[in-house]
């Protein structure tokens, strides 16, 4: 088991997910989070006042998989996250310990899928 | 001169003001949370822009008494506006007190064109798009169907509170950029969901609080009129919200709050006309029927042709706008306003052709000149964003500025 999570920019959700759910991938977390890479963060100006290095907005995307999803949801991220600019973002691919369903008490790739 | 009238203006005016932030707002909660404050700008940017093109050279060229095209340049800089009436627009209240009531009109106007382009034009190319049009655009057609000595009003149109000038032509020119822009990237015939739906409920009640000025304050007097406006305004408010939400229960199960607002609006916008000239029960009327329109028009026919008019500027008020200059061609009866004019159902077939000529001029001229201020524009300055700004929002790229923090 894995646990895969991909930083991307906010505008490519909804392509990342077509990518993810055409490749049978259909469980997912989404959360807004603050970041940048190489990228620099957009100047801000309140009230005449310039504030610089300001963070970026990103989807960090958390996906748990058995090990034979692993390339077919890096695939669906890259393919559907990816402009070629600099902060198209990141996919991390962690082991994952042990995973149980709230509902039932499965454990393992029951629980997963 | 009357203190009670000239009172009753001034504060009708200021009720009028207060439905331009009321429109960013109701448009604000619509759009998606990076693009916010591009939309409250868009909008409140006009308070000051035609708030002082109006004094120096709009006024004068929408009233400025003449024949022709426009008014001209007799009253620019408010040459010869002063605190004494100015009998053939308002016997009883100082010239001031009607410019400024009109001062409102002219600001907001523009501001509804706002919804058919959210979310993606350059601020620089809204702000040189948008004085020109105030100009070239809402000032003559303010002067033809107002103005002394323009040819709708000789004709005899009735145009109580601004269906034609204010609505039908915004709505055209709504139409009209939604079609030369282009739709935003990534919307797919179906609306990105509203990311602030309290923000719309609180834009339309001030809309709705805000029309009593625009409907009954088009009356210039406290008078008889005023007070028929008042009630008409109101009640066909309700009965097109209720319709609205009627609708919706029937089609999709659930009555909502953003399309209750919405059907409210609508019914305020096909009021406008007719309040002056039309009777309560044919306001109930008015408002079912506009909110029929324009639910079809937004839920059927624009996904249908496929545009996108972001927030249905064109939909609520080109439709709605549309339907109630007709319904006052309907409708209108001396018995409500001896000053009007008896339309269709109380036996004079020629005021609906009247009306009928009003939207057809207003159509053609704003839809004309909107296409030709728009390619100038955007041939000087261009007037869409990139598409990496169109990404990030208006917000942070035209303003530098964002909304809402994330972390404090």
């Amino acid at each position: 088991m894995k646990l895969v999570i991909a930083i991307i920019q906010p505008h490519r959700l909804e392509a990342v997910k077509a990518e993810l759910y055409k490749r049978e991938v259909n469980l997912l977390t989404v959360s807004e989070v603050l970041g940048h890479g190489r990228q620099k963060g957009i100047a801000e100006v309140y009230r005449g006042v310039k504030e610089t290095g300001n963070l970026l907005k990103k989807i960090r995307l958390e996906i748990a998989v058995n090990d034979n999803f692993v390339e077919p949801t890096v695939e669906a991220i890259c393919k559907g996250a990816r402009t070629g600019e600099t902060g198209d973002g990141k996919i991390f691919i962690l082991p994952l310990e042990r995973c149980v369903r709230i509902r039932t008490g499965e454990e393992g790739r029951e629980a997963i899928g | 001169m009357s203190s009670g009238d000239t009172g009753f203006v001034l504060v009708s005016a200021a009720l009028v003001l207060l439905m331009t932030p009321g429109l960013a707002f109701f448009y604000g909660g619509m759009v998606r949370r990076k693009n916010i404050l591009g939309v409250l700008m868009q909008c409140c940017i006009l308070l000051c822009a035609v708030g002082v093109q109006w004094v120096l050279f709009g006024y004068s060229l929408s009233f400025a008494p003449a024949e022709g095209f426009w008014g001209g340049l007799a009253w620019a800089g408010l040459a010869g506006v002063g605190l004494e009436p100015y009998a053939d627009y308002a016997a009883t209240i100082p010239h001031q007190a009607f410019m400024v009531f009109q001062a409102m009109f002219a600001v907001i106007t523009p501001a509804l064109v706002v919804g058919a382009f959210a979310e993606r034009m350059k601020f620089s190319a809204f702000l040189l798009l948008m004085l020109l049009w105030a100009t070239f655009i809402y000032d003559p057609i303010a002067h033809w169907v107002w103005g002394l000595g323009g040819w709708l009003r000789d004709l005899g149109a009735l145009d109580f509170a601004g269906g034609t000038v204010v609505h039908i032509n915004a709505g055209t020119a709504a139409l009209v950029c939604a079609l030369l822009i282009g739709r935003r990237r990534g919307y797919d015939n179906k609306p990105n969901p509203p990311h602030n739906v309290p923000f719309i409920v609180l834009g339309a009640a001030l809309l709705w609080f805000g029309w009593f000025g625009f409907n009954a304050g088009s009356a210039l007097a406290a008078n008889g009129p005023a007070v028929n406006a008042f009630v008409v305004t109101n009640t066909a408010a309700a009965m097109a919200g209720l319709v609205w939400a009627i609708l919706e229960w029937l089609v999709n199960g659930k009555p909502t709050m953003f399309g209750t607002v919405t059907g409210a609006v609508a019914g305020l916008v096909a009021i406008t006309p007719a309040a002056g000239f039309v009777s309560v029960l044919p306001a109930i009327a008015i408002g079912a029927v506009v909110s029929l329109l324009c639910f079809l028009a937004v839920t059927v026919v624009k996904p249908r042709l496929g545009y996108d008019d972001s927030l249905d500027a064109f939909g609520v008020h080109g439709i709605g706008g549309i339907w109630g200059a007709l319904a006052t061609g309907l409708w209108a009866s001396k018995a409500a306003n001896p000053a009007g004019a008896d339309g269709l159902f109380f036996g004079n077939p020629g005021q609906l052709v009247n009306q009928l000529i009003a939207v057809g001029a207003t159509v053609a001229y704003s839809g004309a000149g909107t296409f030709v201020l728009y390619k100038a524009v955007d041939f000087v300055v261009g007037v869409r964003v990139s598409e990496k700004e169109e990404h990030v929002g208006l917000d942070l790229t035209q303003h530098h500025e964002g909304a809402y923090t994330v972390l404090e």
